[in-house]
């Protein structure tokens, strides 16, 4: 489209009939997609729907099949991201791609620039200039291993500014970010399109897009749904645009009735191998039927948290019992015996609980096969209880002998949370399970841990997003450098105050209970101090505790 | 003034030290260029017995010490150019084809050195390694009491060296600056860092690698070349003798700075030197701890140490490039 000569009425981008196959997998059939100059244009799309593959082609990663990519009315073909940045498209990637020990200055500059000098003088004035005009408060001389979450992403957007790029794509850049931040970055964008940028949001979560786009464009299995102005849309609308569906959007929080205390953490201390602190006095109770979320930033314990418990880490001090029972020290056969069952969904997703090279039945034989008897492996059992697990949780794969590193991130989700969940557990842990997932993977997980909840089942949800956070636990334990800067009734808290706490600050306001002190073990059940303290408008039925003044000792 | 006065006997000893140090430490310069690119070739024995071979070879037929220089980094360029081809372009598995390059080099190199085994170098080119152009003549000052002394101390440690010693001392300024000061030295370490974040930069991840490995294996053939042409004066099968090794050990044992390398390949070339002096000592020779083959051990003790204390280092603590021994791929998530 357009002519050689550029003009206003150019859109910034126009991307006509692309297509892409990796394989046999069509990953873009003719796709259209198109962003005008000053606008901040939403990308949807479930996974595999294509976002990621169209992203990568405009920036050079991936060369298309066929289909034209035209910036400013110039039909451009990109052969290296190098070509990408030269005509003005910079992206920022959902996974940083910063080098940690080098500073912000060395980060920005890297790649920039002709000849042997390295000014550094002048670069530093540059981001300093930009890092004002944008209002983002970068230091230039900080180390980005030094830097909080929000610090590496404004990096790598300065990084995309410094190189003169006007058109921007943010794949998911708010995974990861505090409410607060969130907001900040908002504000950075808004400032960009005021001076006529272009920016791609690559974002799962609609309200953000409602809240900050202009257009919004679905696609969906690697097709283009059609694109729509914000004004003009509503969330459920968007959501059947990329579901193909209509979907229901709230999540369901079951009124469970308590039938006991499951899991009680006092005073647990833990320290890295290198001798640094991860875990520090944090004491919880955990009951059965309920659903206990952990929110935090990223590193802020929750890793050090789920594997103390499942007996993966030691403890430098405190007591984690489990009915009672002491279990610290205690080997993690062990405590997969009791019924304590863990998921930890790491940042690629494979690196714990699964062998990628394995197929789906051994990977589910994998806990299981130890408390079986004889010598030999039970495979027969193994690959009937895969089956179910495959049919029940419907994961997609050619079948069970398919390496479960070739499923889909959801899919494989789907497997270790399935395998857990088959082991019958009376404690399931499970961080990130959603990490990545579209909506509809998402809420089937979600139902998964709620069926749990009825069931009894005591359920740690170490979470990221807060709305999911907020509308599916019951209540919410929020960490701090490892340190619970306080408890929550997740019925009735809100976002911007679990975004507090999540920077350490103790709340103070009106209506807050700070949890602690919480009472010491043994506690023969739960303690209805502390509990009534932290959730007052829970309806869990509690024998009546004394008056609780400050919260003593039940 | 005899050469038996402790200080004397001090002096020479770091003297030695220094000559013997010399290709460990071009070689380490060689290395830490190929491995700040993310790239770990363990082929610098074969590199430098293939530079060493080409470069004596050219010298004693053409008589010729430019020809001889460049020779010898062509030499060894040939074995890092199969290298860097298998593990940047076909991203072969970086430690096999460093061991393959190893085998490989000391296979030509023995081939094509047969030859030479009883040639020894041209006296025009021993002439010029023999030339000391920093020594001062301090014949009016050396029979004053203690100023002769120290001044003579000071020429024999300091300035009586051919000029191969200090064009290495000045190559390991440069390089240092070159790595830490300059737009090249940024990108090169990006890419030994984080290629992924090099392609994103727009810096050209394959090329740089190419052009680290090229340089690097250039300077291991120099490297080569010092031990027939100056140090030796003729061709000896497997002439380096594990110093390719002990190179590799070094880059660790220095933590990838040019600078600390001069100190670095100072202190093993000095346990090298020790291995034969302590030969002389009859009532040392029975005490196995100062065999020369248990001498000859210890550089590779003393880099085990290093590399445990430094992977025990606390978080935040650099321990070396990033992408060490990894390959890259851009199309990987």
């Amino acid at each position: 489209m357009g002519g050689p000569v550029p003009s206003a009425e150019c859109p910034a981008i126009e991307m006509a009939g692309i297509c892409k196959s990796f394989g046999h997998v069509r990953a873009n059939h003719n796709v259209g997609f198109s962003v005008r100059s000053g606008e901040i244009h939403a990308l949807l799309g479930e996974n595999g729907s294509g976002k990621s593959t169209l992203m990568n082609i405009l920036s050079g990663i991936y060369l298309p099949d066929a289909g034209s990519v035209a910036v400013r009315g110039r039909h451009v073909a990109f052969r290296s991201p190098r070509d990408a940045i030269a005509i003005g498209i910079g992206m920022v990637h959902q996974h940083f791609k910063l080098v940690e020990s080098m500073t912000a200055m060395e980060n920005i500059v890297a790649g920039t620039g002709r000849g042997l000098r390295l000014d550094r003088q002048q670069a530093r004035e540059r981001i300093r200039a930009f890092s004002r005009r944008f209002e983002m408060g970068l230091d230039p001389d900080k180390r980005v291993h030094d830097m909080s979450v929000g610090e590496k992403q404004t990096v790598e957007i300065l990084k995309v500014l410094y190189r003169g790029a006007d058109i921007l794509v943010l794949d998911e850049p708010t995974a990861v970010l505090t409410p607060q931040e969130i907001g900040r970055l908002f504000g950075i964008l808004r400032l960009m399109r005021q001076e006529g940028h272009s920016v791609i949001f690559i974002s799962h979560k609609l309200n953000e897009v409602m809240s900050l786009c202009d257009r919004v464009t679905v696609l969906r299995r690697g097709e283009t749904v059609g694109t729509v102005a914000v004004a003009d849309c509503t969330t459920s609308r968007l959501v059947e645009m990329m579901v193909g569906r209509v979907v229901d959007l709230s999540i369901d929080r079951p009124r469970v009735q308590s039938s006991g205390l499951c899991l009680s953490v006092r005073n647990l201390s833990v320290r890295d191998e290198e001798g640094i602190r991860k875990l520090d006095d944090v004491s919880f109770d955990l009951h059965h039927g309920e659903i206990l979320g952990v929110a935090g930033l990223a590193g802020s314990g929750q890793k050090e948290l789920c594997e103390t418990i499942a007996g993966l880490q030691a403890a430098e001090g405190g007591r984690i019992a489990f009915h009672g029972n002491d279990i610290l020290g205690r080997s993690p056969r062990d405590i997969i015996r009791l019924g304590i069952s863990m998921s930890f969904i790491p940042e690629d997703r494979l690196g714990m609980g699964l062998v990628a090279g394995m197929d789906i039945a051994d990977n589910v034989m994998l806990k299981d096969y130890a408390f079986r008897p004889g010598l030999f492996l039970d495979r027969t059992a193994a690959r009937k209880k895969a089956r179910e697990i495959v049919s029940r949780l419907s994961i997609d794969t050619p079948g069970i002998f398919h390496p479960v590193r070739k499923l889909s991130g959801g899919n494989i989700q789907k497997v270790i949370l399935g395998r857990e969940i088959d082991l019958n557990p009376k404690l399931l842990i499970t961080a990130y399970a959603v990490r990545g997932l579209d909506i509809h993977s998402s809420y089937t997980i979600y139902r998964l841990l709620n069926d749990q909840k009825v069931k009894g089942v005591a359920v740690l949800y170490i979470g990221e997003d807060l709305d999911v956070l907020l509308e599916l636990c019951d209540r919410i334990l929020v960490l701090f450098n490892g340190r619970v800067t306080g408890i929550v009734d997740a019925r009735s808290s809100t976002k911007e105050r679990i975004g507090l706490m999540m920077t350490g600050e103790t709340p103070r306001a009106e209506g807050w209970q700070v949890p602690l002190p919480v009472p010491p073990l043994p506690a023969s059940n739960a303690c209805p101090v502390a509990d009534r303290l932290l959730s007052p408008d829970s309806d869990r039925t509690m024998p009546a505790g004394p008056d609780g003044k400050g919260g003593g000792p039940c | 003034m005899t050469d038996t006065t402790p200080l004397m006997v001090l002096a020479v000893f770091l003297a030695s030290a220094v000559r013997y140090s010399m290709p460990l430490l071009v070689g380490t310069l060689g290395e830490t260029v190929t491995e700040r690119s993310g790239h770990l070739n363990l082929g610098v024995e074969g590199m430098m017995l293939m530079g060493g071979a080409a470069g004596f070879v050219t010298a004693i037929r053409t008589d010729s010490l430019v020809l001889s220089l460049l020779a010898a980094m062509g030499g060894a360029i040939a074995g890092a150019l199969f290298y860097a081809v298998l593990t940047v372009t076909f991203r072969a598995n970086q430690v096999v084809t460093g061991l393959a390059l190893t085998l490989f080099g000391a296979g030509v190199a023995n081939t094509v050195g047969k030859g030479a085994v009883h040639a020894s170098t041209p006296p025009h080119i021993q002439a010029f390694f023999a030339w000391q152009p920093l020594r001062p003549d301090l014949s009016a000052i050396e029979s004053v009491p203690v100023l002769g002394p120290a001044a003579v101390f000071l020429r024999t440690v300091l300035l009586e060296y051919n000029i191969y010693v200090y064009m290495a001392v000045l190559l390991a300024v440069v390089l240092s600056l070159l790595l830490h000061r300059t737009r090249l030295g940024l990108h090169l370490r990006v890419v030994g860092e984080n290629p992924a974040s090099a392609d994103a930069s727009g810096i050209r991840v394959a090329a740089t690698r190419y052009g680290a490995i090229l340089v690097g294996g250039a300077l291991c053939g120099l490297a080569g070349l010092y031990l027939p042409l100056v140090h030796n004066g003729t061709w000896v099968e497997n002439i380096t003798g594990g110093r390719g090794w002990i190179v590799v050990a070094l880059v660790i044992f220095v933590r990838w700075s040019p600078l600390r390398a001069m100190l670095g390949a100072l202190l093993f070339g000095a346990l090298e030197i020790i291995g034969f002096k302590l030969q002389g000592f009859p009532q040392l020779a029975g005490n196995p701890l100062f065999s020369q083959y248990i001498i000859g051990m210890y550089p590779y003790i003393i880099t085990v140490i290093v590399l445990v204390a430094n992977s025990a280092r606390k978080k935040g603590g650099w321990r070396g490039p990033g992408a060490l021994g990894l390959p890259y791929f851009r199309e990987e998530r």
